[in-house]
């Protein structure tokens, strides 16, 4: 076996041997302790739920995903149009950087009443939102880095041939940011769907398509809580998917030319 | 004698002087002609605006004092290279050689035998396709020479463009430069620290001192072209980088 290739088959098993030594423990613990189902439900009946509540909880999970990829899309394509315009003027920058900040640490929980109030006609417009409070700022924060990250000298080299400002940001720094960007939207990804999870906490059961997360909170209200560890394993699985499919995107756009993307021996 | 080098002038400085925002002063009092033709190569340790100085001539900064004529035209038909390669990494090497045509808005297919010639005449046929990062920094640097031909310069400026290379590299470069000014018959403006380098290309040595940057020589160097390996070894060229370095060790 070729070591590129031992090394790919240790990143597939390490982790699940580490997965199921804990998942063991976990049925080992529930089993010698006799918990009841109603304080630590054991992985097996864990999973006996997740089969027999499939269906419905997949529903759910296909309102929660709308929301995060909706989300998520807002997030790239607002973050990044911010980006564009920040690295545009230093005055804009300045002036409306702050506020990205203050929208990126006031807690989510504290707001989304609010705007679940303010646009109460639109459940999913709502809760798009709030997702997208969550899940913009590292695509601005990092887009905006990358785009003044252009080499001064090729910033240099176009000047000296008359490149115009179009000319500077479509062929020397959206290439140079597109690393960052791409390393944003991987944390925004994640973000949009603890986003949409936390705004469909705030908007509780309520709404008439109910997501995960109502299904989590009404699990809870009712200690079934076999069915609350099931949906968040759902939950736990979209979020690597989620991470999975972006690093996979992120590797066919950059992986050519990109440090990040590289193994070792190239 | 005067008159003829001022008709031939493609470039003049006069009483050029530069100082940074932070106080440090780069350049003061530079008077230069660059003629028609020249491998002029500006000389001098760390520091004494060798680089402000060809920046200045490439028009990327403005001298704070002094006065630049340039023929009409010229700066559209000025080529530059730099220490780093300075390649964009996303790009193939063709496209790298491209990017002057396409900033001035030649479509792929008109540029291209053009981008194919100037590849050829580094010898890098046949790596249209690579990435920089799969080219060896030699390599890379020939892909930089390459962007700068493209546009069939009139002035080409090379700021210490092989001082990261490996020996070896860096004689085979200095030779293939040789060669290029010869076939395209352009005028070179070539920044080094090296002696050694800089009395081996040259037809004429501009010595510079810093603190604050000033010429303090300017002298032709008499080796016959075409200069070829041997030359590196020879007793001519031994004498000449001596008395080039007594220049530089001069007390200012």
């Amino acid at each position: 076996m070729t070591p590129a290739r031992a090394e790919r088959l240790i990143r597939i098993v390490a982790p699940l041997l580490v997965g199921m030594l804990v998942i063991a423990g976990w049925q080992a613990i529930v089993w010698l302790e006799g918990i009841p189902p109603y304080v630590l439900p054991g992985p097996l009946l864990v999973g006996a739920t997740l089969w027999h509540d499939g269906p419905s909880l997949l529903a759910s999970l296909a309102v929660t995903l709308r929301i995060t990829v909706a989300a998520l899309a807002a997030a790239v394509i607002v973050g990044g149009a911010i980006a564009v315009l920040f690295a545009q003027s230093r005055l804009l920058e300045i002036s409306l950087f702050p506020y990205a900040v203050v929208l990126q640490v006031t807690p989510i929980v504290a707001i989304a009443p609010l705007i679940i109030i303010w646009l109460k006609d639109d459940v999913f417009l709502s809760l798009l939102v709030c997702a997208w409070i969550v899940a913009f700022f590292p695509v601005v924060a990092n887009t905006t880095l990358g785009l003044k990250s252009a080499d001064r000298n090729l910033v240099d080299l176009f000047r000296l041939y008359d490149a115009s400002r179009w000319q500077m940001l479509r062929h020397l720094q959206i290439p140079s940011a597109l690393p960052y960007f791409l390393s944003g939207v991987r944390i925004s990804g994640g973000l949009a769907l603890i986003g949409a999870v936390v705004a469909e906490f705030v908007a509780g059961t309520g709404g008439t398509d109910t997501g995960l997360a109502s299904r989590i909170l009404e699990a809870g209200y009712r200690l079934e809580f076999a069915r609350q560890f099931a949906a968040l394993l759902l939950l736990a699985g979209t979020g690597v998917a989620i991470f999975a499919i972006l690093s996979w995107a992120s590797r066919r756009l950059i992986g050519h030319w990109h440090e990040s993307a590289l193994s070792r021996e190239e | 004698m005067a008159a003829a080098q001022a008709n031939a002038a493609v470039i003049a400085l006069h009483g050029i002087g530069k100082s940074f925002r932070n106080g440090v002063e780069a350049l003061a009092g530079v008077d230069l002609v660059v003629a028609k033709g020249d491998f002029l190569t500006l000389l001098g340790p760390s520091g004494c605006g060798k680089s402000t100085l060809l920046r200045i001539l490439a028009g990327l900064i403005e001298p704070s004092s002094g006065r630049i004529v340039h023929r009409d035209d010229l700066l559209r038909r000025v080529g530059f290279v730099f220490q780093d390669p300075t390649l964009m990494p996303w790009a193939t090497a063709w496209s790298n050689v491209y990017l002057p045509l396409r900033l001035a808005g030649e479509a792929r297919r008109s540029a291209g035998p053009r981008v194919s010639a100037a590849l050829d005449s580094v010898g890098l046929d046949g790596f249209a396709d690579a990435y920089p990062r799969q080219l060896s920094g030699g390599m890379r640097m020939r892909v930089s020479i390459a962007r700068a031909l493209v546009t069939d310069p009139e002035l080409l400026l090379l700021d210490e463009p092989f001082a990261a290379l490996d020996e070896f590299t860096r004689f085979r470069l200095n030779e293939d430069l040789l060669t290029l000014w010869h076939e395209r018959r352009c005028t070179v403006v070539f920044v080094t620290h090296s002696v050694f380098e800089a009395v081996f290309l040259s037809n004429r040595l501009v010595v510079m001192t810093p603190r604050p940057g000033r010429i303090v020589a300017d002298c032709a160097i008499d080796l016959p072209y075409p200069r070829l390996r041997d030359l590196r070894t020879s007793p001519e060229y031994a004498a000449e980088c001596r008395r080039i370095s007594g220049l530089l060790d001069q007390p200012p």
